[in-house]
């Protein structure tokens, strides 16, 4: 196994970890202020891949597409929240996993009912596309490394934002005390409004992005949801550290899990053998630390100790 | 109009009942069918009610009893139909159709997999029991598609309904008649349980843990008996449905399964008796008249869905007898 392989497979499993963490990022800062479980998060990333692949398909510009994916992911988060997600603030966990699952069967049999059930394609532009040779030798692809920068800069510029402006002062209040920051004139249901916008913002761009190397089609959200769930309980809910965290180990074990278990069960087993179980373990992998994660921390790695 | 819970239960379980036999007298099996299929749903969701409705556990992860019980009864009858022999560790067997040995085998393993799993995910609760619920419902899809073995993503195929002694299985309406049977057996279960001092406490640690436990009960303890009967008796319902459609596949095991089996109970009545059956009646007949009418009916249930979710807390039997449901 040479190490280029291995460069090359971190890579990956860092450009996955990141784009989880922009979904991760969304429903954890949902859940940390608003106290809401949302289903349908993965559904606003199908959005924004539909948004994307309509938009660039009309215009040829994948920049316009990703504006879209913005666009429309955010506007069908903010009608969603002053509709429906309103309503469940105060409600108890089981209805919030019920109206957000009806959400989501309302959102994909929609987009398949206007886009046919038919995958659409997002062209990666010419400007990122081919590879590029890396110190080392390494050859990667310039747009899987463009991902890499963006959700790194993303992941700073929402600490910044959460840190060092008055929104996010006000955004961690309402996380502590909400009925305290209402009551010093902070207009709550309108930053409850912003925070799901932003938050789903985020997810449908992550959907424009990714859509660009895997097809977009209906139901390409929810295995993605499941996994940034698996994200916010290893990093603790309503933790953006422990989500950028979680992200970032899950995406690794992730990638690395499927590339070298294979080559670790060969030491010891025969080669059927051993691919067979190995497939088998490396599909379970990130399940796996999870439990091991929650055996020593029940609340994840950053959550609040109860 | 108000009406006692009690009369509407009887009506609909006279009706769950009389539908087929009609279909049976004017030679209609889809019909028989149908109801079947309904019957096993609802039995998966009385399952799945007594951590939910009675426990207030809210397990996103039931599809991993079901699809247990459906690989179950597919592994046995796999080996029984290719004659192989199936070695675990020491044990070695040529699998077997016989109906109630698969359902004990369905059952037990899902007990054993539900203790476990019960003893890692109710060390949690709120948020994290739901998401970590699903996340091993998602470990057992995965294992499943990469099973090879067992067709893997394909799933397995069974060619010949599973026998019952002294039965024909295949006529539509005896095999109804047995799970119609199952179905009764797990209700009286349930409500014993719900009236014994079991029933009792567990009702009361959804309420209030903190004072369950102030008076010397292990609620843990409590939470896990009650996890492991509500597996078994969803992987039983697993079982039968693999045995309805002789067909096993990845997808028994899916997150929108797990999604449907709570959505059942909640559109009939939560912590009911009767709920999960009301319940599963209903989505089948929705799926089949609306299926009809459209293949995008999945958005008239969302919409319906998200109705009573909002306006009419405590589901179908909570409008009819002006009570609502426990809350979760």
């Amino acid at each position: 196994m040479s190490s280029i392989l291995i460069i090359e497979q971190i890579l990956n499993g860092l450009q996955f970890g990141v784009m989880l963490f922009l979904m991760a990022a969304g429903l954890t800062l949902i859940f940390g202020v608003m106290g809401l479980i949302n289903l349908a998060h993965g559904s606003l990333y199908m959005i924004g891949a539909f948004a994307a692949a309509w938009m660039a398909g009309a215009t040829g510009s994948f920049l316009f597409g990703l504006v879209a994916a913005l666009a429309a992911a955010a506007l069908a988060g903010a009608i969603i929240e002053m509709v429906v997600i309103r309503r469940l603030y105060k409600a108890a966990h089981l209805d919030q996993v019920l109206a957000t699952f009806a959400l989501i069967l309302i959102f994909s049999e929609g987009t398949r009912w206007v886009f046919g059930s038919f995958p659409l394609f997002l062209e990666i532009p010419d400007l990122l596309s081919g590879p590029v040779t890396l110190p080392g030798g390494i050859q990667y692809p310039v747009y899987r490394l463009t991902l890499i920068a963006i959700g790194l800069a993303i992941a700073v510029g929402l600490w910044a934002l959460i840190e060092k402006t008055r929104i996010g002062v006000q955004i961690r209040a309402g996380a502590d005390d909400r009925e305290m920051i209402g009551a010093l004139g902070v207009d709550i249901s309108k930053l409850y409004t912003i925070i799901f916008a932003l938050g789903a913002a985020l997810a449908g761009l992550a959907g424009a992005l990714v859509g660009a190397i895997q097809s977009v089609q209906v139901g390409m959200g929810e295995p993605v949801l499941i996994l940034a769930f698996v994200v916010i309980v290893i990093g603790g809910i309503g933790s953006i550290r422990g989500a950028f965290v979680g992200s970032l180990l899950v995406g690794l074990t992730d990638t690395l899990g499927g590339v070298f278990l294979p080559e670790i069960f060969e030491v010891f087993m025969e080669p059927g053998a051993a691919q067979k179980s190995a497939a088998a373990l490396a599909s379970m992998s990130i399940y796996m630390l999870m439990g091991l994660v929650l055996i020593w921390r029940p609340t994840g790695l950053f959550g609040a100790r109860s | 109009m108000r009406l006692d819970e009690r009369t509407v239960n009887v009506v609909v379980l006279l009706c769950l009942f009389a539908l087929p036999a009609y279909a049976f007298l004017v030679d209609q099996p889809f019909t028989i069918t149908l109801v079947t299929r309904a019957v096993i749903l609802a039995l998966a969701a009385v399952g799945l009610n007594i951590v939910l409705g009675i426990g207030g556990l809210v397990s996103f992860g039931h599809a991993l009893f079901f699809g247990i019980g459906g690989y179950a009864m597919g592994i046995l009858a796999y080996h029984a139909q290719t004659f192989t022999t199936l070695d675990i560790g020491p044990f070695s067997t040529n699998g077997t159709k016989l109906m109630p040995i698969i359902w004990l085998i369905a059952m037990t393993v899902s007990a054993i997999i539900a203790f476990l799993i019960g003893k890692l995910t109710l060390r949690t609760s709120g948020v994290y029991f739901i998401m970590i619920t699903l996340a091993f419902a998602q470990m057992f899809y995965y294992f499943s598609i990469s099973w090879s073995e067992y067709g893997g993503e394909d799933g397995l195929s069974i060619y010949v309904r599973n026998d019952f002694p002294g039965l024909n299985t295949l006529v539509p309406i005896q095999f109804f008649g047995i799970c119609f049977m199952l179905l009764m057996a797990a209700l009286y279960l349930t409500s014993r349980l719900q009236n014994s001092s079991f029933g009792l406490a567990l009702n009361a640690t959804r309420q209030s843990e903190t004072r369950v436990a102030s008076v010397g009960l292990n609620t843990m303890q409590l939470k896990l008996v009650a996890f492991v009967i509500s597996g078994a008796i969803t992987g039983l319902a697993g079982a039968l449905f693999a045995d309805l459609n002789r067909f096993v596949s990845p997808t028994m095991f899916s997150w929108q399964v797990s999604g449907e089996l709570i959505v059942l109970i909640v559109i009939g009545g939560i912590g009911r008796l009767m709920g999960p059956v009301i319940g599963a009646c209903v989505f089948v007949a929705l799926e089949h008249s609306l299926g009809g009418v459209t293949p995008f009916w999945h958005v008239y249930l969302g919409a319906i869905l998200l109705c009573i979710v909002l306006f009419a807390r405590g589901g179908l039997l909570g409008l009819l007898t002006g009570k609502e449901g426990a809350h979760v």
